[in-house]
């Protein structure tokens, strides 16, 4: 599998694209190309959260659907729809909604083809938002696609930027699988910064990650909004001489992880940015992945930059201190190059 | 009898939001009894088949004893040693499933649950195959994957059988509205026991289907127990269908043992959810003879075997329906008899195709995945 090293202009304009633009031209594009993508999702036809304006005028209310809460249904009912013809995207908002319908994702969504024999094809999309580091609290700012991972059947996306999450989103919506979509909602900032690129068909391939930061030293490896902490603790570290490789797997299931190796292989050392729990999260798999194919290349232990396994607190004095930060990122780059 | 709602008896379907002028729309139905700690009462042959085409009629028989026997069979097979599992069994439940399958087509969709021979065998599917998915064998409908629990036959409109007690139901209201979104003139009709009512996906997919107004038939087969549990102890009201009425749908419960009573029922609440105008519930009170799986030893008894007696004696939907045939005159002995014989060779070769199936090749159980798995092989 190859990997894209984005040049620096490139990354600028990647930057433009905001993640609600991004969601929103995915969703319209494939929309308008194919007539079995139907949306669904709470509060969606009076687009409170941004990502559907003008959808409803558009599409009509047969393809776009306003959803009751209730979460297990909707998914079971979305695994239904595509295994009877239809192409849903479901919008579950909040990725801490999804614990109500885990059964639905796991005994029905993951399963179906499986033990059926391969006789169900399930293209459906669920997506949600990684709502933390905002005063949410432990209700709302779960990080939770490591269980997904988990699952056999569940492919995973966690894009980093707008124009991959475009790209990664149009790719979900064609797929005949089931696809998780989980959308870091702390880069929702970077919206409305220029003109979006339309462009029908730009899509990103899953199990492909990207590089966006070249380096010799040390390969950091970011989800989600942990490869936006890791490129400005790059930029930190780049002052005193110290050159970071940036990782961005872009998909977790399935993982590139030749990409991930190969780079590892090169640097010799590596450290995970994760913003989810630290037990059992995607950085302790590719930590585990590291130390049993690139064992022979490592200097250096493979750290995990996560979140402690604590709930999310409330007061922003206890709540900002949890998750990845570059200062951690830093330190951990500083570790595992011997300084303490 | 409890407030307003339809109960059991009632030939009566409410919709009172939709179509405030036909409230009181009639189903044909009859009177259903109450599986759970009751005698049922002695039963004449019927009511007359004037409406059932003769050779639906057969039909209705020849796909009962299908169920019959290739349960039966798998009995055998079970003490054999040549199953490699349990197996819950719908022996008693026959009329239930046929009538249902039988009121849809052979397009439409249907969802089951982990009681799960009898419903694709009414749908249609081929015996041989689903017997071989039940010894694991490499031709089993599902490549040996599935198993008991899992039953599907896409090319008959099942899609697939849970052993997650209700979690099919959300499924089944997928594929209506699948169905409806796409205008392809399908229904769903989806199985789920008296226990799957107090699931919550029950309520979310009721409320779902009703305000789409889906066209999906939600089917409950209540045996009256939970594997050991009576339903009237832990369910909060002696029908299942009067919780249609929390959904703005027709709720209707008919005799389970009848199967033309459960064809009429289903029928209706088809014909309305082709139309337009959205799902039903339809309860069959029916029993189960055996218990909650075979094999199954339940420390201590929950029901009498005097009860059991009683309705494998009395309330044999087979039974009930062969006398019935042979009363409305246009059907003989001799055709019954050459019904049964062809579904005894049936399900003598259904066997021995599965038993001549070769097991799957390891590399099997790597296949039909979403995606190729990290170490596939190793």
């Amino acid at each position: 599998m190859s990997a894209d090293t984005a040049s620096a202009p490139a990354r600028r304009r990647s930057a433009e694209l905001g993640f609600l633009q991004a969601i929103q031209q995915a969703q319209q594009e494939e929309m308008a190309r194919d007539e079995r993508v139907i949306l669904m999702g709470q509060d969606l036809r009076a687009n409170v959260f941004g990502a559907a304006a003008g959808f409803l005028a558009e599409f009509g209310p047969a393809r776009v659907r306003d959803l009751p809460l209730s979460e297990a249904a909707s998914v079971g009912m979305a695994a239904g729809a595509a295994m009877a013809g239809l192409r849903p995207i479901v919008d579950l908002t909040v990725a801490s909604f999804m614990f109500g319908a885990m059964d639905q994702f796991i005994s029905q969504v993951a399963k179906s083809r499986y033990m059926f024999g391969g006789q169900a094809r399930l293209p459906v999309v669920y997506r949600q938002a990684l709502y933390y580091h905002g005063g949410t609290a432990a209700h709302h700012a779960d990080r939770p696609y490591p269980m997904f991972m988990n699952v056999p059947g569940l492919k995973i996306i966690v894009p980093s930027n707008g124009p991959d999450l475009k790209g990664l989103l149009k790719t979900a919506i064609r797929d005949d699988n089931p696809v998780l979509c989980f959308e870091d909602a702390n880069l929702w900032g970077r919206r409305g910064r220029g003109p979006a690129p339309a462009d029908d068909e730009h899509l990103v391939p899953f199990g492909v990650a990207a590089i966006p930061r070249a380096g010799t030293d040390v390969t950091v490896i970011g989800i989600g909004g942990g490869v936006k902490l890791a490129l400005e603790a790059a930029d930190q570290l780049a002052a005193d001489g110290i050159s970071v490789e940036v990782v961005d797997p872009r998909t977790l299931v399935p993982m590139d992880w030749s990409t991930i190796v190969a780079s590892v292989a090169r640097t010799g050392r590596a450290v995970v940015v994760d913003p989810a729990n630290r037990t059992c999260s995607a950085a302790s798999e590719i930590a585990a992945h590291l130390v049993e194919e690139a064992f022979d290349a490592l200097r250096a232990p493979v750290l995990r930059v996560t979140t402690d396994d604590i709930h999310v607190p409330f007061s922003p004095a206890l709540e900002k201190q949890i998750y990845p930060s570059t200062d951690k990122i830093v330190a951990a780059v500083r570790r595992t190059l011997g300084e303490r | 009898m409890v407030g307003p709602y339809p109960t059991c008896g009632d030939a009566v379907v409410r919709d009172r939001r939709r179509n405030p002028e036909e409230s009181e729309m009639e189903l044909a139905t009859q009177r259903a009894p109450d599986p759970v700690g009751t005698t049922p009462d002695p039963v004449d042959v019927g009511p007359d088949l004037a409406d059932i085409d003769a050779d639906l009629a057969v039909e209705m028989l020849r796909r009962m004893l299908r169920i019959r026997r290739f349960e039966e069979a798998t009995i055998d097979l079970f003490h054999a040693g040549e199953l490699p599992a349990m197996v819950h069994l719908s022996i008693g439940q026959e009329a239930a499933i046929v009538g249902a399958c039988l009121a849809t087509g052979v397009d439409d969709y249907m969802t089951g649950n982990h009681r799960s021979h009898g419903h694709p065998i009414a749908k249609g599917a081929r015996l041989d195959r689903l017997m071989a998915e039940l010894l694991g064998r490499a031709d089993g409908v599902c490549k040996g994957k599935g198993g008991s629990m899992h039953l599907a036959d896409f090319s008959v409109g099942s899609l697939g059988e849970s052993g997650i007690v209700g979690s099919a139901i959300p499924v089944a209201t997928g594929a209506g509205l699948a169905a409806d979104v796409l205008g392809d003139g399908r229904i769903c009709l989806c199985f789920f026991g008296d226990g799957a009512a107090n699931e919550g996906v029950f309520h979310e997919s009721l409320n779902l289907a009703a305000v789409w107004r889906l066209p999906v038939v939600y089917l409950c087969e209540n045996n009256g127990y939970a594997v050991s549990v009576r339903a009237d102890d832990l369910t909060s009201v002696p029908d299942i269908a009067t919780r249609a009425l929390a959904y703005g749908i027709p709720g209707v419960v008919v005799d389970g043992q009848d199967v033309t009573a459960t064809y009429r029922a289903v029928a209706a609440a088809v014909a309305r959810a082709r139309a337009g105008d959205g799902p039903s519930i339809v309860e069959t009170k029916t029993y189960r003879f055996h218990e909650h799986a075979y094999g199954l030893k339940l420390r201590e008894a929950y029901r009498d075997d005097a009860e059991v007696g009683t309705w494998s004696a009395d309330r044999d939907p087979i039974s009930l329906f062969t006398a019935r045939l042979l009363a409305d005159g246009r059907t003989d002995r001799a055709r019954i008899d050459a019904v049964r014989a062809e579904v005894d060779v049936e399900i003598a070769e259904a066997v021995e195709f599965a038993r001549r199936s070769p097991y799957p090749e390891p590399t099997e159980a790597y296949r039909d995945l979403y995606h190729e798995p990290e170490g596939a092989g190793v």
